[in-house]
């Protein structure tokens, strides 16, 4: 069970330092620019930190005691496939979904 | 400057945001009903999406809840993920940064993916735009967007309950995520970036605290980074 007090802790931490973040420039930093490095490793934040989030729960998956599984596997394949190809995040969302309850049901 | 000006910036605004609406709507009650899972209820999911308002930070800190991660694991994580919002702030500077103070704090709270992505594309090319015209603009392409993020968090986080966990679900972050991230890799540094990241956070899964998760993530920005230096040398 998650703690109340910590659980608001984080949800009102997290506004606090996500508005930081974006108000940093905008409000207080003024015109000055980010140095060239820093911007360089920003733009790679997203694409480095989600992967590593979820790389994982795709490949050692809770749901089978942390043991590789041919359909969640397959639906993390195809997921990154529709979604890189098609650049459209809901359709790969769709095809996902399908690959992943449709192996359920027909072999789970 | 008329008002009509303003007005007509402000719906061109709301134009442009509403096809986001077919993302948004779904992700957010995607949220709304894998917080209600997690055990957290209406209001808390509600809290999450009003105070942070944005989906990949949220997941982030929903995902390492359930892992009963330390909280300062918690924090930086999905702060980690929020980086790329300074970033936004200081690209916009030069076409909002002279609004009054209100403004700049009102535009910094709703600077997410979408209204950045739409408001940066406008700005750079409609360079005969004033400052008000694209603060008006702005706001209009905020106003699909935002409002309905915290009302489909709601809606998802009332069915949660009703929804029976069935088998899956424990999935459909991951799933989100990947669909988040594959339009994203569009150069070679990117892909780079995302693949050892990737790869560094599956070697590292052993080490505590989810100590794995920021060396792998600073292993991926530091792969993209130096990929796109050396094909700018090269180039």
């Amino acid at each position: 069970m998650i703690d109340r007090t910590e659980l608001w802790f984080i949800i009102i931490g997290l506004g606090i330092g996500s508005f930081a973040l974006r108000f940093a420039f905008l409000g207080l930093v003024g015109d000055k620019p980010l140095p060239a490095w820093l911007q360089r490793h920003l733009r790679y934040t997203a694409v480095a930190v989600l992967p590593a989030l979820i790389a994982p729960l795709i490949v050692f998956p809770a749901a089978n005691d942390g043991e590789p599984e041919p359909i969640r596997l397959l639906t993390a394949a195809v997921t990154l496939g529709v979604a890189y190809f098609t650049r459209n995040a809901l359709a790969a969302m769709v095809a996902g979904g399908a690959v992943l309850f449709g192996g359920i049901y027909w072999f789970g | 400057m008329s008002g009509s000006d303003l007005k007509s910036s402000y719906w061109q605004g709301v134009r442009d945001g509403a096809p986001f609406l077919l993302v948004i709507v779904p992700f957010a009650m995607l949220f709304g009903v894998l917080a209600s899972e997690a055990g957290l209820n209406a209001i808390e999911a509600l809290g999450f999406s009003v105070a942070v308002i944005a989906g990949a930070a949220q997941f982030t800190a929903l995902q390492l809840l359930q892992d009963n991660a330390p909280i300062f694991v918690i924090l930086a994580s999905a702060l980690a993920v929020n980086l790329r919002m300074a970033m936004y702030s200081a690209s916009l500077v030069p076409h909002l940064g002279h609004l009054p103070l209100w403004k700049r704090g009102l535009a910094a709270y709703f600077l997410v993916d979408q209204t950045y992505a739409l408001s940066v594309v406008k700005f750079e090319t409609a360079r005969e735009m004033t400052d008000r015209q694209k603060f008006a603009y702005f706001v209009g392409t905020l106003t699909p967007i935002c409002p309905l993020w915290y009302v489909f968090t709601l809606v998802g986080a009332l069915l949660g309950s009703s929804i029976s966990v069935e088998g899956g679900l424990d999935f459909a972050m991951p799933i989100a995520f990947i669909a988040l991230i594959g339009p994203g890799l569009r150069t070679a540094a990117h892909v780079g970036a995302a693949f050892s990241a990737s790869l560094a956070a599956l070697l590292l899964a052993f080490l505590p605290w989810n100590l794995g998760l920021f060396l792998a993530a600073l292993i991926g920005m530091a792969v993209g980074a130096e990929i796109e230096r050396r094909r700018e040398a090269a180039a």
